[in-house]
């Protein structure tokens, strides 16, 4: 019966429109092909020009060498540089879970007045650009002597973290069941023991999954730490940029090298990230964000 | 709503026990301890977000060189090199935004479905919004620059006679913010389709519609007010182009976007007031697009999609 119909459908259809229907999805994959192609071609010049010794005006280097991972190590003083990335996106992890976790548990169990007003306030400083608010935020920095210095960094980056954290924790809390909880109550544990003991166990996929979602973001996030970034407190984004700023005094096979160091270590992070995360799936709760 | 609340408080009230009663009222409504969490949250929204972003307000009204408050305001509008800023930064987001929501359209209703790789290629996909505009930047100017592999592949074939000018101009800065914007717009738009029920999909066919006609009127009203949503996270993330407008850009002509100027003005000629006063104009320009964008999305329909989201 459903066959027939389909049938019957197919061939009141006029013939080129069928043709044109298988048609367009190779069109489709075909321009998804090209993006790709081209996207790993951007990636890879900049690599091969990382590893190249002299490259000029032909298809590939004229040799290859490693020496220039050493200069752009020296030159820009990757191994401060890489400590400083580690210390701020560490401390913006911790930091935004503790601050975080708490009010997205207290998001997902009451319903209570103002929820919806205070919900638009922890999806704004996700919405709004961060150039927007950074720029008062870094004079507001300035002003109380944080600008330029580590904690000045560590805050700023905090500002879109802790909404992420909360936007990001608050369905994946909803569906824990509260009886759970209501049960261990039952059973005679106390506050801290359902946190420690019962939610806690419960908890720890959501937080990886949350906390390594805010560490690529913080690794990747310039403009923050741009605005609010001293010498002494420069992480790998802005010195890249840096770099690549200043690139007339350098060679610019070290400002690549430096980019590659970049890309393979937000490639390393991403492979973590995907083992804990799902991408369509965080784009589900991207979603359900906008919704609340 | 009211009415269980007096009936909650009848019972209680005789007993002369206020403080319960008025705390179980409270708590009816959800208000108890457990708020108590929302505290740090709070607090640190309040003191980080909020609070800086009203310092920056009142800051721009207080100009460095004196004068009225609106004088910040006035030399942005009267001064055409800052002025034209906004038209800059709405002529490179818009088309961007714009290209990166109708582009993912076809390629999401392709995957709608269960297509074989479709967790490979999003992984993919995701690649390109981590490596941050500073990587595609640097990454643009090797690549299609004039010594690049696309120059040479192009010219190598014959399709062109001359190089292609892709770098250091108002294109260079397009193909950035579509290299890292249509990922995030494609998985977006592919979570809203695949929201969709296909089974009214199969129900117009059955009824005799064709292919176009069963997208045009099932898949693409369905998918609308998804679409806007999507527009309007792009157009955010194409709207601070700061990176690659100094990088791959034209920073002093073609993509002098409102955040260089912004950044140039706080930063460099230390006007703080000056910068607060674009980054305040910067906000509003947004939320008008924004407002734009949910009007539109308003007049559409805001039903179920009878599908799982």
């Amino acid at each position: 019966m459903a066959t027939s119909t389909e049938d019957a459908v197919g061939s009141r259809r006029p013939k080129a429109q069928r043709g044109r229907m298988r048609l367009w999805p190779i069109f489709v994959w075909g321009a998804v092909a090209f993006f790709f192609v081209n996207l790993i071609a951007l990636v890879a010049s900049v690599v091969v020009d990382s590893l190249g010794t002299r490259w000029f005006g032909t298809w590939l280097p004229e040799g290859f060498t490693l020496h220039w991972y050493a200069d752009a190590w020296r030159e820009f003083g990757l191994s401060s540089v890489l400590l400083v990335t580690l210390e701020v996106a560490v401390a913006v992890v911790v930091l935004s879970v503790l601050i975080g976790l708490p009010a997205s548990y207290a998001l997902a169990r009451r319903d209570f007045p103002g929820k919806k007003l205070l919900m638009l306030l922890f999806v704004l400083p996700i919405l709004v650009p961060p150039i927007t608010y950074g720029i008062p935020l870094a004079t507001v920095l300035f002003k109380v002597h944080l600008a330029g210095s580590l904690p000045g960094v560590i805050i700023a980056n905090l500002v879109p973290s802790v909404p992420f954290v909360i936007l990001t924790m608050t369905p994946f809390i909803e569906q824990i069941d509260p009886k759970i909880e209501a049960a261990a109550r039952m059973c005679g544990a106390r506050t801290t023991a359902i946190f420690t003991q019962v939610l806690g166990p419960l908890l720890v996929p959501g937080i990886l999954a949350a906390s390594i979602l805010v560490l690529v973001r913080t690794v990747g996030m310039f403009e923050l730490s741009f605005l609010t970034a001293g010498p002494e407190s420069t992480p790998l984004v802005v010195a890249l940029y840096n770099s690549v700023f200043a690139a007339g005094i350098r060679a610019n096979q070290s400002v690549d090298a430096m980019a590659t160091i970049y890309t393979g270590s937000m490639l390393v992070l991403l492979v973590i990230a995907l083992r804990f995360s799902n991408p369509t799936q965080l784009v589900t709760r991207v979603r359900e964000d906008e919704h609340a | 709503m009211t009415a269980t609340a007096e009936e909650t408080r009848t019972p209680t009230d005789p007993n002369g026990r206020a403080p319960t009663s008025w705390r179980h009222r409270l708590a009816e409504r959800g208000v108890d301890r457990t708020l108590w969490l929302l505290a740090p949250a709070v607090v640190f929204a309040g003191v980080l977000f909020l609070y800086p972003f009203f310092y920056g307000l009142q800051l721009s009204f207080q100009p460095t060189d004196g004068g009225s408050p609106f004088a910040n305001y006035v030399t942005f509008f009267q001064d055409p090199f800052l002025r034209d800023t906004i038209g800059t930064t709405l002529g490179l987001g818009l088309p961007a935004a714009l290209v990166n929501v109708l582009a993912s359209i076809p390629v999401a209703y392709v995957m709608r479905g269960k297509v074989r790789g479709k967790r490979t290629l999003t992984t993919i996909l995701v690649v390109p919004i981590t490596l941050g505009t500073v990587l595609t930047a640097q990454g643009l100017i090797m690549y299609a620059g004039p010594d690049g592999w696309l120059n040479k592949a192009l010219l190598g074939l014959g399709v062109i006679d001359s190089e292609l000018v892709l770098t250091h101009n108002w294109i260079g800065v397009f193909l950035s913010l579509v290299i890292t914007g249509f990922p995030f717009a494609f998985l977006l738009t592919l979570s809203y389709i695949s929201g969709i029920d296909p089974s009214l999909d199969r129900a117009a066919a059955t009824l005799g519609a064709g292919a176009w006609q069963r997208f045009r009127t099932i898949t693409l009203p369905l998918l609308a007010p998804g679409l806007s949503i999507t527009f309007m996270l792009t157009f955010v993330l194409a709207f601070s182009v700061f990176p690659s407008a100094q990088l791959v850009g034209d920073p002093a002509g073609s993509t002098r976007v409102i955040s260089i100027a912004a950044y140039e003005a706080a930063f460099q000629d230390v006007d703080y007031s000056m910068g607060s006063a674009m980054a305040m104009i910067m906000a509003v320009v947004m939320l008008v697009v924004i407002g734009l964008v949910m009007v539109w999305r308003a007049s559409l329909y805001r039903g179920a999609t009878g599908g799982k989201g």
